[in-house]
């Protein structure tokens, strides 16, 4: 039999009980247990960033974290972080500059470069380009998320297009 | 303003063409709410993992599924044998790349394996873990077999045959000769370089995706697939699978990104598909990222060796190509794996006026990882080779690279012309592009600041790409050689009872913006605001019948049917505002979403009045009068087989000669599509091309050993390129419609791709001209760099 692990955690502000296979990542059990589809699976080894989501605030790889891990912790998605409006800045300024193309990367993108803005409000455009190499877009060349991060600087040259 | 001009299209009132409106369907997408296959489970479902061949050829001799079957929530363990019964197999080979041969491919490997990764047994689970486990229960007794690793030997007489009946491991061939090559040659300046594009992949963020889902009481199949071409698929999957055509549906909703990964018959997805039908419940595979390495088809993998000879006025009077590329052990179904050959051969050159052309190309058969059209199909190695000996040509006479392409494009008076090969031109625009980067770039300052800092030890390149692109193919590319993938294009568009349009069309989104590009076309065609436009595609038994999205065709062939069918629902609306308004329907036209008078723009009624009455009303209607609002127009492009187009890029860089690392400084792209419908998402499309471009130059390859294990199949090993190390990278364009069309729009998704190696490479060039280097290797590592400049030994 499948060791099992029962746990207690918060995604998006709602309280979760489940029993999870021991060896679910956290990034598969919101996808395949609770059906919060907006974290994507890119690589599974930790590379690609689409899997991108908040443990206790933090900004993590979803395939590096155990469900397991998430016991009696704080999960937030880009579904919970986009309901509550954390990202609307952000979201009109990829919307308007389109710097998504098929959008696979955009959830993990969204809340590293929210990330980046918290931490330092008025990023130069090769700070942005370093804080994201670990997002892969393989569409957009990266030049309009760049443009749509930096237009959101403080006081930098961008503007809200 | 006219109705009937040859591009009248682009004269009509509150145009939406050639506006930077943001995407109609990308909010669902920020807020992580997008539909990928992945995200979709349906009742029953099962998930299928793959035993793949661990060898690169090899028998197999036996497959023990026992232990698998018996493994916990695996629910069938199925052998390609077994499967054959249920799928039949298919050879990719078109009729008119004359000679073209291939092998008899099966779902699931049958008799051997013919390359690390083919799949040999299917396990299905309850989930995908599950299956996994099961993978790992099934025992392969295997016999080893003498793997064909190198392009280079598998032509010799003592390397093994892959597949015996065909009799040698050559695919297809192609020589072909125009002018006087040897005389040119015997005359002018030669130059003389072998170019090496090692194979990389697509690497698409969203891995290979199907849920196919089998109904057996009604005989029918329903696939959700992340694929560019749902129509083509539905015909594949009834042809194998033996059922009726009608009773496919593909649907292709969210698709995480393609580039010609996701047009192609997988085998793997084919199982998937079979497993349905045979299990008779829904099967999901989904790739993951390691498996994506051994099974996405590659791209390239190509040697071409180059001579150009040159006058000492620059004028280039002979160019030589011949080109050999490895294909792995079958020719991709439907398309073929000798298009990229055969492009090689038309494209090398073509932007030139040298009318003394001699080219050969082999395709040939090896244990790889199946190679297939990707991203700008040949233009990349085309491009490379041709600017590649233009540089080194320049150099050899003491001419300016600028300079050089001047004397050499063809002029922009010149058209319509033919290239030696035969390419029909309708317009192009090499001249003004090249003078456009010129100035976009400030060559001379550059030129100036690369010799200043050159005095510093510092050394910085410039590397100038002219190109072409085929867009908007005809049935010449396809249906000519017998393959039912639809050069032409549909589009119906239906007023609702509210007033609103709904555009169903052929072709497909993959994130390139074509849902948005067919929303400005419907609404500036009918005469509606673009938020009363919802676009439907990708669903095979909606949209009208289509090819789906390849060789930048979405925008200039489906838009164009956009064109007509906006038009003549326009005409239908109208007439029934005549009836009501009692006015001549050609007094009329529809502005905004209201019918106006065609005069002075006179307010007179809104199109939610005429669905309202056409629709509850038609009592207040002649009896002799039936209202019909929805309309269907196809189109195809007849005057020419394709819309080529052109442009010229720049790359600008900084070579760390002691550490071979290469610093992207800027680069620029000058693009002429025709009609530009959507600056922005034209800019993002030469954009991310341009990234894909500059992947293959300087980072991505699939390493193989010499017994055809590829050595660097996860995302750890396999570089693409990341956000810090991309330029910023300006583009700005020429306009020259295609007179083939209402519209004249032309493609635009491959021309980043097109012309990016060709300027990086040659910029790299630049930059150790001074110190006496020199590579023609893709991609341009920092390892390969320092051999160029003799630091360490050749790799």
């Amino acid at each position: 039999m499948e060791p099992m692990v029962d746990i207690q955690t918060m995604v998006n502000g709602t309280e979760v009980t489940a029993r999870v296979p021991a060896r679910q990542t956290l990034v598969d059990f919101l996808r395949y247990g609770l059906e919060l589809t907006g974290s994507h699976v890119g690589c599974e080894h930790g590379v690609c960033g689409a899997c991108t989501l908040r443990l206790d605030g933090d900004v993590v790889r979803g395939c590096l974290v155990l469900a397991a891990q998430a016991d009696g912790a704080r999960v937030e998605t880009i579904e919970g972080v986009s309901d509550a409006g954390e990202l609307a800045d952000l979201q009109a300024a990829f919307h308007a500059r389109n710097a998504l193309q098929c959008g696979f990367c955009t959830p993990g993108v969204l809340l590293t470069a929210q990330a980046l803005l918290e931490s330092n409000p008025a990023p130069s455009r090769a700070e942005i380009r370093a804080y994201l190499s670990g997002n892969y877009c393989r569409c957009t060349g990266y030049h309009a998320i760049v443009d749509a991060v930096e237009s959101l600087a403080v006081g930098g040259e961008g503007t809200v297009p | 303003m006219s109705d009937t001009g040859l591009h009248a299209i682009l004269d009509r009132p509150n145009s939406y063409i050639g506006r930077s409106v943001p995407r109609p369907n990308l909010r669902r997408l920020l807020q992580g709410r997008g539909r990928f296959v992945d995200d979709i489970r349906l009742p029953r479902m099962v998930h299928v993992a793959f035993v793949r061949s661990p060898y690169a050829h090899a028998r197999i001799d036996a497959i023990d599924t026992a232990a698998a079957k018996a493994s916990p929530a695996v629910v069938a363990v199925v052998t390609g044998a077994e499967l054959a019964a249920y799928c039949t197999p298919w050879v990719g080979v078109l009729s008119h790349l004359e000679g073209l041969k291939s092998a008899p491919q099966h779902a699931i490997a049958v008799e051997k394996a013919c390359w690390q990764g083919e799949a040999v047994a299917a396990v299905v689970a309850e989930s995908r873990a599950a299956a996994e486990d099961g993978v790992e229960r099934v025992s392969v007794q295997w016999q080893e077999l003498a793997p064909v690793a190198d392009m280079e030997r598998a032509l010799d007489a003592e390397t093994p045959v892959i597949h015996a009946d065909l009799g040698d491991n050559l695919a297809w061939q192609r020589r072909f000769e125009a002018g006087d090559v040897d005389a040119a040659f015997a005359a002018g300046t030669v130059v003389e370089e072998t170019f090496s594009f090692g194979r990389h992949t697509g690497v698409t963020l969203e891995p290979r995706a199907i849920l196919a889902s089998y109904e057996a009481a009604e005989e029918r199949l329903t696939v959700y697939h992340s694929n560019q071409a749902p129509h083509m698929m539905q015909n594949i999957f009834a042809t194998h699978l033996g059922l009726e055509e009608h009773n496919v549906q593909v649907i292709c909703g969210d698709v995480g990104g393609s580039f010609g990964i996701k047009v192609h018959a997988y085998a793997d997805e084919m199982a998937a598909a079979a497993l349905s039908v045979m299990l008779r419940r829904p099967v999901k595979f989904i790739a993951d990222r390691l498996e994506s390495f051994v099974t996405d088809i590659h791209a390239r993998d190509h040697r071409v060796q180059g001579r150009m000879a040159i006058a000492d006025d620059g004028r280039i009077t002979g160019l030589e190509i011949d080109d050999l590329t490895g294909i792995g052990p079958y020719s991709v179904y439907p398309r073929t794996s000798g298009i990229e050959a055969n492009q090689i051969v038309n494209l090398t050159g073509a932007q030139y006026t040298c009318e003394n052309y001699r080219a050969a190309t082999r395709v040939v058969f090896q244990n790889k990882v199946p190679m297939c059209q990707y991203r700008a199909v040949g233009h990349p190695i085309a491009t490379a080779v041709t600017e590649g000996l233009v540089d080194a040509a320049a150099a050899a006479i003491g001419m300016d690279p600028i300079e050089v392409r001047r004397r050499n494009l063809i002029a922009d008076d010149a058209y319509p012309c033919k290239a030696p090969t035969g390419l029909s031109f309708e317009r192009l625009s090499h001249q003004r592009a090249l003078a456009r980067l010129v100035e976009l770039m400030d060559y001379d300052g550059l030129r100036a600041e690369q010799e200043r800092r050159r005095g510093d030890g510092v050394y910085l390149g410039i590397g100038i790409a002219t190109f072409l692109e085929l867009t908007n193919p005809s049935a010449m590319f396809y249906g000519v050689g017998g393959a039912r993938i639809s050069a032409q294009e549909g589009c119906t568009l239906r007023l609702d009872a509210k007033g609103n349009v709904i555009c169903m069309a052929g072709v497909t989104e993959q994130g390139q913006g074509a849902e948005a590009v067919m929303a400005q076309v419907t609404a500036t065609a009918v005469g509606v605001t673009l938020d009363r436009v919802r676009v439907i595609t990708g669903d095979t038994d909606v949209t009208p019948y289509g090819g789906g999205t390849w060789a930048s065709r979405a925008a200039g062939i489906g838009g164009e049917a956009a064109v007509q069918a906006g038009k003549a629902l326009r005409a239908q609306i109208l007439e029934v505002a005549g009836i009501v308004l009692q006015a001549e329907p050609a007094s009329l036209d529809i502005r905004a979403g209201r019918v106006v008078d065609k005069a002075d723009g006179r307010d007179r009624v809104g199109l939610d009045e005429i669905a309202r009455i056409a629709y509850f009303r038609a009592d207040t209607l002649p009896k002799d009068f039936q209202s019909e609002l929805v309309a269907t127009r196809h189109y195809v492009p007849k005057q020419y087989p394709f819309a080529f187009t052109n442009g010229a890029q720049a790359s600008w860089l900084e070579v760390d000669i002691e550490t071979g690392f290469v610093t992207l400084l800027k680069h620029w792209a000058v693009e002429d599509c025709g009609t530009v419908i959507n600056p922005q998402l034209v800019d993002e499309q030469i954009r991310g091309g341009i990234v894909q471009g500059i992947g293959a130059a300087l980072f991505e390859h699939c390493l193989y050993d010499d017994q055809g294990q590829l050595l660097n199949g996860s995302m750890m090993d396999y570089l693409t390129p990341m956000a810090a190390e991309m330029p910023d990278i300006e583009v700005a364009h020429i306009e020259t419609p295609t007179d083939d069309s209402e519209l004249g729009a032309k493609g635009a998704g491959e021309a980043g791709t097109a012309g990016a190696p060709a300027a990086v490479v040659n910029a790299i060039n630049d930059a150790l001209r001074p110190l006496g280097a020199r590579l023609n290797a893709h991609p341009a590592t920092p390892e390969r760099i320092l051999a160029a400049l003799g630091t360490v030994a050749e790799g």
